[in-house]
């Protein structure tokens, strides 16, 4: 069958797969479409709801880069620091590193044949 | 004469020509310089589709330089081969099309991309040079003509890195960082050559790999090849030059400099599989390649989440995504001399890996294109300062949205099929590499969807009011690129069965890669 990968512990078909999402998609839009039909365009409706708090302006509501993920780097922060540390920029760090890392092969292939 | 005889040749020699053509071209009208450069990496790519067409039919092709026939890999009374030659076989050709087609398309980006700056024909000579010298590295059979095609890479890059200006301090320090480490890897490159050359009198590698006898010398060499190519290819902890080189080339240049990458990954599963193979102690060394894997995967992908600068993430995603085919080539190699393993797993691990570094051509380059699109039209890589262009850049948007997809790993795209033959192989072999493997996937979505976010959803921005579209030969680009990753997301079986199975076999079957240039001996 085109299409058809075989992985050695079973086969994957995304033409298969892409037939699956367009009829399991149809089911969901025709059940949205049973519902209420209340909503209302450019009204109320339309506002986000932030517990009674002003509305910042739309500008000012995008969250940046920065702040996206703030509290997994903040958790990780054992193994952040030293990482980030070793990412000098310098290049006699790197040169360093491929000395490092030649010398520790040479041993692996030598000791290990 | 039949020109189709030397394809092989022709495929490096006219965009080499026109590389020195362009500054002449250049002196009369400098726009058609570009156009020029892109003719003729589409005639290169035309012929790299034409001579993968016979080696996938007919078998690996020899062209041997200065003989009476290009064939002749033998002179008459002597039994092994002296002229430089190149042997292509479906391995070398699977680089060759990523090759051909990246370039082809960074040329047709730069039309509209670098079309405002100055000193163009500087750019597309370098950018012909650079495709020349990834298919020297690809399909040369001689060791100190792959050291050449090296050198040619790593100056064309240079110049490359540094195109932005060199009165602009950072892609000149990223230039110069590229060229020191370079630098030592050519030299350590040589020095290994020499290694060879001073044990068995020869530079061909089937030469070498019929009579190699894995000496402490042959150690030597394979400890330092496999340590400075993993560096090119950027393997971690060797990977701290690529954000910096990714980040600071134009973009259409970032998309190539990824194959180029790539094409020094070859070189390492040219020299365990077709040069060392079973001499080695291959359980050692694929441990070796496998753990450089793990490492790329994981640091590569962490390192991304944390950056603010779009290239510079990307950059880090694609040390990640070496990752894979490091580790999927990596569990190939250690089970190579175990027939029953390589059968059972060890050949759609391999599958996976190779898999991989055309899915990542693919959609790593659409990704480092999509950058250079919002660089094109907001001028800056910093995704604090972007959001809301989803709203005036509409086909970038999806272009990107397809690219994260398939870096992610996700259903349909091509990033998915890879990385399934990957998992399921790998899992045969150690369940934690497969663990590892997919949680970085994770995570490598988590990081586009940041990227995403901050750059193209979000309110309308006042100072990206004047926002709009990229130039259409742009837009060509990065739809060619989606158009690839959706079709082999779709039919990733025709891609396995007619370009990465025969791929992985001419790695693993290296008496065949012997006797093409030594016949029967």
């Amino acid at each position: 069958m085109l299409g058809l990968l075989e992985t050695g512990s079973g086969f994957w078909s995304a033409v298969v797969w892409v037939i699956l999402v367009l009829v399991i998609g149809s089911l969901v839009y025709y059940i949205r479409n049973k519902g209420e039909k209340s909503y209302k365009k450019n009204t109320e409706q339309d506002k986000p709801f932030i517990s009674g708090n002003p509305e910042l302006s739309k500008e000012g509501s995008h969250i940046s880069a920065s702040h996206i993920y703030w509290g997994f780097t903040e958790a990780l922060k054992g193994y952040y620091n030293p990482l980030v540390k070793i990412h000098t920029g310098d290049i006699n760090d790197y040169s360093g590193w491929i000395v490092i890392i030649t010398v520790v092969i040479l041993i692996i292939v030598g000791v290990r044949g | 004469m039949n020109l189709l005889n030397h394809t092989p040749i022709l495929i490096l020699a006219l965009p080499l020509l026109a590389a020195f053509l362009i500054p002449i071209i250049g002196k009369i009208n400098k726009k058609a310089t570009g156009i020029f450069a892109t003719l003729v990496l589409g005639l290169s790519l035309i012929l790299t589709i034409i001579l993968a067409v016979k080696i996938l039919s007919v078998g690996p092709q020899i062209y041997v330089f200065g003989a009476k026939s290009p064939l002749l890999t033998l002179p008459s009374s002597l039994k092994f081969p002296i002229r430089i030659m190149f042997q292509v076989d479906a391995m070398g050709i699977f680089m060759g099309l990523i090759t051909a087609l990246v370039s082809f398309l960074g040329a047709i980006y730069s039309l509209a991309f670098i079309d405002k700056k100055d000193g163009l024909d500087s750019y597309y000579s370098l950018l012909l040079l650079l495709t020349v010298s990834m298919f020297g590295m690809e399909f040369t059979g001689d060791l100190f003509n792959f050291f050449v095609f090296l050198e040619i890479a790593s100056m064309a890059s240079v110049s490359l890195i540094c195109y932005r200006g060199t009165d602009l301090g950072e892609p000149v320090e990223a230039g110069f960082k590229y060229m020191v480490v370079s630098s030592i890897a050519a030299l350590m490159v040589l020095f290994a050559i020499g290694i060879f050359y001073g044990e068995y009198d020869v530079l061909n590698i089937a030469a070498i790999a019929s009579v190699i006898k894995y000496s402490q010398l042959d150690k030597i060499a394979l400890g330092i090849l496999v340590s400075v190519l993993a560096m090119k290819a950027g393997a971690v902890p060797m990977h701290m030059w690529t954000p910096d080189a990714y980040s600071e080339a134009p973009a259409p240049i970032t998309m190539i400099l990824v194959a180029a990458s790539q094409a020094s990954l070859y070189a390492i599963f040219r020299v365990v599989f077709s040069l060392y193979n079973i001499t080695l102690n291959t359980l050692a060394v694929g441990w070796i390649i496998i753990i450089f894997g793990l490492l790329s995967m994981f640091i590569g992908v962490t390192m991304a989440i944390i950056q603010k600068d779009i290239k510079r993430l990307m950059a880090y995603h694609a040390i990640s995504q070496t990752g894979y085919m490091l580790l999927g080539v990596g569990v190939g190699l250690a089970v190579l001399a175990n027939p029953t393993a390589l059968q059972r797993y060890g050949i759609t691990a391999m599958e996976g890996g190779i898999f991989h570094i055309m899915n990542h051509a693919m959609y790593k380059g659409l990704l480092f294109l999509t950058a250079g699109a919002l660089f094109f039209r907001t001028g800056t890589r910093d995704l604090n300062k972007m959001g809301g262009l989803a709203h005036y850049m509409k086909y970038t948007t999806i272009f990107f949205i397809i690219g994260a997809a398939a870096i992610a790993g996700l259903p349909p795209f091509n990033g998915f099929a890879s990385k399934l033959l990957i998992y399921e192989s790998v899992y045969k072999f150690n369940p934690l590499l497969s663990i590892i493997a997919m949680v970085v996937s994770i995570l490598t979505l988590a990081s586009f969807v940041k990227v995403f976010h901050s750059a193209f959803l979000g309110p309308k921005l006042p100072q990206f009011i004047e926002v709009k579209e990229v130039p259409r030969s742009m837009v060509f680009a990065m739809a060619v690129l989606s158009f690839i990753i959706i079709f082999f997301g779709l039919f990733p079986d025709l891609i396995v069965k007619n370009l990465v199975h025969p791929a992985v076999m001419s790695l693993i079957e290296q008496f065949k890669y012997t006797s093409t240039v030594l016949g029967g001996m």
